[in-house]
């Protein structure tokens, strides 16, 4: 094979067993998995972005409301502030366990909780709004597409915001262990991604819906 | 805004009632009681040997890759039998209902099987086959061997690797309890938009598939992402990724598939969901449905998945081919490329599957061509294989066979599968039993893989080889059932007969038909052998006991640690120096694996929370197919309450004292030694054709090249 001389090699030159003590590093396997996921999360956005790509035209809303008709940028705009602003607090979350600063996670941590809890709760609000003007997603294929997307996302958000709760728990219950730190930093990636894919979703559906 | 239902529901019990359990049915009916009685026997013989303690702290808690492994493997194994019953089925029911005068037995008007039942069987049939049997034997054996293989103690997440076994696990019961409570879906395993949607299919059949399929592609991406972060993170030192076994980078390229294409499933399967819980029109045939949408989020993942189930099956061959041809492996890199470029182009064939549903020339133009495309990295690990076994030491022990008959249907499915890729060829064949050939070809090319990896790290695991007799009567006759089967096959695509037929109208058929019975007598023959191989070889375990390196001419990091493998792998991590490691090692003298001295080990806890989370996903699955809404509401909250519980457990982990370590590791070594006297250790061909440097050794000689553990005065005599 690759090394295929026949020449007998000194046993003292080679290493044979690994006595480095070397522990692999358990936070970076752990965000490296959480990488992993992400891929795949993205992949489901991809595949409900292009359902909504293809259910987007305007024959795909049968006689029913087309987004045109109900989508209003200015709302959209406040949520968009909100969970930027959440994702902000969640990165002083970030530069205070760099420093190492217990009280500064968490105040981050709360701080990223709200504005996310303000983020959903513009959601929910917009749903009920839309329901009760009788949009509701069993309209139209469109219509269908519409809400899937957007509430998908938001309950992505949900999961987020359930799984603060859980770190401000953890984070004064066990302080800086190494399941902490790994747990707050996919947190983190999980929070940032979501705020990426809400970009899309306001270009690409509530921005454009606003053409259909 | 829930959609009406047609048939009563109640809070309580959802869409259950006692009508839907199919206890008149003839067939199913006493299928159950045997069921029943099997289970019983098992609870009583579990309780009378006192094995639930052993069961349970072994087997139900553990977080140990190999023991998950086995444990797939057995669902694999137990799913290949209950998808072969229902094959059976299918042609008995084709060779019965055969023209207008065709007898009618049990209800059917031709054969003893009515459309509705026929449908749900070979719906059944496939789901089972891809998603609960190919799917789960293949993640078992990358669980149990790529570990190993990297020089690792365990996954890089033991814990999430037991959660994907039980939801596995929970796809397997509800596939199951879908004969007993209920049907099952009736269009096919693919799904057909819009027959699937509620007002066509009103049933609980379609939701069992739909949840199947769900839990099913949960459990695998769970897995991906698991082995994945092994191959990357966890390899021993001095693994670098030209030194990465070659089973190792099928399992890393077959694993990036699963993970980008199994949420297009999730997406695919949820939509319908929707359409089915909530009124919504993603699939329907108006408001705006898309019906071309399904066929295409589906095959988006439906090819990447074929390519996820037959990259680890060319990695196995990979492994075996060279060991019994006492060579190493021909073209190692061009082997990675091909894995890779086969991978790649499994995202941009999917409309293959569908050329017939007239889009433009265009577009049918590009799939077709980079279909064909297929063809070329598949050729590479062909010639490559050959060039493997030119002017090897062949060797035609149980393994080999497998891996050869399997190169014969790679063969045949492959040129079949160009054919198809043919627009003009397509349509002429689209949807006949000739597809039905094509992609049996394949998967059992994929079978055959598995049955020959399955014999070849068999003791590895275990311990003690299997019986090398009993092994090649099941492979000839499980040959003998494929030809009969498939040849036949075939011809009738070639005449024109379609798939799905549960009354076949040409009487001229009927011979073909006929002589498929008689492969199916083989298949049968060649499972009741099966089981006998596995009787004999463990009533004759203490004759067949093999030392680490079983088959004496292997070459990987696995056959470095003592068979069966302890449950921390390896006592000492090796130190990797070589591509083929152990041939290295063998080549150059340094075959003694004691190590001067041994560390502490930290090894994972066992836990019983991903058997609960098993259990509760099953109930939930149960729940929202029976639109059950309390169970399902009480089962998520207890998932989330229990990972939530999980997560606060902060002592997951312990560590063996290194003098333990050293005295289990003695006690195998004891043991090895002991099994280096018998028949075994003279493998036909004796010294491997890698190490020049050794001298071939009598018979049974301790310390003989081939005879797996060597004393380092005899090895380096
Ligand atoms: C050389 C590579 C291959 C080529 C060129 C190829 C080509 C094709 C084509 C064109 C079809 C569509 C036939 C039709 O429905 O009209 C098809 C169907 C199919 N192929 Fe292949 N294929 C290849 C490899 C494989 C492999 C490796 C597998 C599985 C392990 C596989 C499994 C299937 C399955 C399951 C179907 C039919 C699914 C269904 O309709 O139920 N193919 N193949
Ligand atoms: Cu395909």
């Amino acid at each position: 094979m690759s090394s295929s001389t026949s020449k007998a090699l000194d046993p003292s030159s080679v290493e044979l067993w690994d006595h480095s003590h070397h522990h692999h590093d358990v936070i970076s396997t752990r965000t490296f998995g959480f990488w992993l996921y992400m891929l795949s999360d993205a992949m489901i956005f991809a595949v409900l972005f292009a359902a909504w790509e293809v259910l987007s035209y305007s024959h795909s809303f049968a006689a029913g409301p087309t987004p045109a008709s109900f989508v209003e940028p200015g709302y959209v705009f406040l949520q968009t502030l909100a969970l930027f602003t959440s994702v902000l607090a969640y990165g002083f979350t970030m530069v205070a366990l760099k420093n190492g600063n217990k009280a500064g996670v968490i105040s981050g941590l709360w701080g990223a909780l709200i504005l996310g809890v303000a983020f959903l709760a513009l959601d929910i609000n917009d749903v009920v709004h839309l329901v009760g003007m009788g949009i509701t997603p069993d309209l139209s294929g469109g219509l269908s597409a519409f809400f899937i997307l957007t509430q998908t996302h938001a309950l992505h958000i949900l999961f987020g915001l359930l799984w603060m709760l859980v770190m401000l728990v953890q984070v004064s219950r066990f302080g800086f262990s190494a399941d902490v730190v790994g747990r707050l930093l996919s947190l983190r990636l999980f929070w940032h991604f979501q705020a990426v894919v809400w970009v899309f979703v306001f270009v690409f559906v509530y921005l454009r819906g606003m053409l259909i | 805004m829930l959609v009406d239902l047609q048939g009563p529901w109640s809070p309580l019990l959802g869409r259950l009632a006692l009508s839907q359990i199919p206890y008149e049915n003839p067939i199913l009916a006493p299928l159950f009681v045997v069921v029943a009685i099997m289970g019983i026997a098992i609870i009583a013989a579990l309780s009378y040997y006192g094995k639930w303690g052993y069961l349970w702290r072994e087997w139900l808690t553990t977080v140990d890759h190999k023991k998950i492994g086995i444990m797939y493997i057995i669902i694999g194994l137990v799913m290949l039998f209950r998808g072969f019953m229902d094959g059976l089925m299918i042609r008995t029911q084709q060779a019965m209902a055969v023209g207008p005068d065709a007898a009618g037995y049990m209800g059917a008007l031709h054969g003893y099987l009515t459309p509705y039942h026929f449908g749900q069987i070979y719906s059944a049939h496939g789901v089972i086959m891809i998603l609960l049997a190919a799917t789960p034997l293949l993640v078992g054996i990358m669980n149990v061997i790529v570990p190993i293989q990297v020089g690792a103690r365990d996954m890089a997440y033991p814990y999430l690797n037991a959660v994907g076994l039980w939801i596995t696990a929970a796809a397997a019961v509800l596939v199951m309890a879908s004969l007993f409570v209920g049907d099952f879906s009736h269009n096919g395993w693919f799904g057909i938009a819009p027959i699937f949607e509620l007002p066509y299919s009103p049933g609980v059949g379609v939701d069992y598939w739909m949840w199947v399929m769900q839990l099913a592609a949960l459990g695998s991406t769970l897995g991906s992402i698991n082995i994945l972060a092994t191959i990357v993170k966890m390899r021993a030192p001095g693994m670098t990724w030209l030194r990465l076994p070659i089973f190792t980078w099928a399992s890393l390229a077959t694993n990036i598939i699963a993970l980008t294409s199994f949420p297009a499933l999730t997406v695919a399967l949820a939509l319908i969901g929707f359409d089915r819980y909530l009124g919504t029109h993603f699939f329907t045939a108006g408001l705006g449905g898309n019906l071309m949408l399904y066929t295409d989020l589906f095959w988006l993942w439906g090819h990447p998945e074929v390519y996820f189930v037959i990259l680890p099956a060319f990695g196995m061959l990979s492994e075996i081919i060279p060991t019994f041809s006492e060579k190493p492996l021909f073209g190692y890199v061009t082997m990675v490329l091909a894995t890779f470029g086969i991978a790649g182009v499994s995202w941009a064939v999917w409309l293959h599957h569908f050329f017939t549903m007239g889009a433009g020339p265009d577009v049918i133009s590009f799939f077709s061509v980079a279909t064909m495309l297929v063809g070329i990295p598949t050729g590479v690990k062909v010639f490559n294989w050959a060039f493997t076994m030119y002017r090897g030491r062949l060797r035609f022990e149980t393994p080999m066979l497998w891996s050869i008959g399997s190169l014969f249907l790679l063969l045949v499915g492959g040129l079949t599968g160009m054919m198809l890729a043919f627009p003009a060829i397509n349509y002429m064949v689209h949807n006949s039993v000739f597809v039905i050939a094509h992609f049996h070809s394949m998967l059992l090319m994929i079978v055959y893989a598995i049955f020959g990896a399955v014999t070849y790290w068999w003791p590895k695991i275990f311990g003690f080889k299997l019986n090398e007799a009993w092994g090649k009567a099941v492979f000839w006759l499980f040959t003998a059932g494929t030809v009969g089967v498939f040849v036949p096959m075939y011809t009738l695509g070639f005449m024109g007969m379609t798939r799905r037929l549960d009354y076949v109208f040409n009487t001229q058929w009927q011979l073909l038909l006929d002589v498929q019975m008689l492969g199916i007598a083989f298949y049968s023959l060649s499972v009741l052998a099966f089981l006998g191989l596995l009787y004999v070889s463990i009533r004759d375990r203490a004759k067949s006991r093999v030392s680490h390196d079983a088959w004496g001419t292997t070459h990987s990091v696995e056959w470095m640690t003592p068979s069966p493998v302890p449950f921390y792998n390896f006592a000492v991590v090796p130190h990797i120096n070589a591509r083929d490691e152990w041939s290295w090692r063998k080549e150059h003298g340094f075959t003694d694996l004691r190590p001067d001295h041994y560390e502490d080990i930290h090894m994972p806890k066992n836990t019983g929370i991903p058997l609960i989370l098993g259990v509760l996903t099953f109930l939930l699955g149960f729940g929202l197919t029976w639109r059950i809404w309390w169970l399902c509401a009480l089962s998520l909250a207890l998932i989330i309450a229990v990972v939530i519980i999980r997560s606060f457990d902060a002592d997951t982990g312990y560590i063996i004292p290194a003098d333990e370590v050293e005295r289990m590791e003695r006690a195998h070594h004891d043991r090895a030694q002991a099994a280096v006297e018998l028949p075994q250790a003279g493998v036909p061909g004796g010294v491997t054709a890698y190490g020049q440097g050794n001298k071939p050794a009598a018979k049974g000689e301790v310390g003989a090249p081939g005879s797996g553990i060597s004393s380092p005065e005899g090895s380096r005599a």
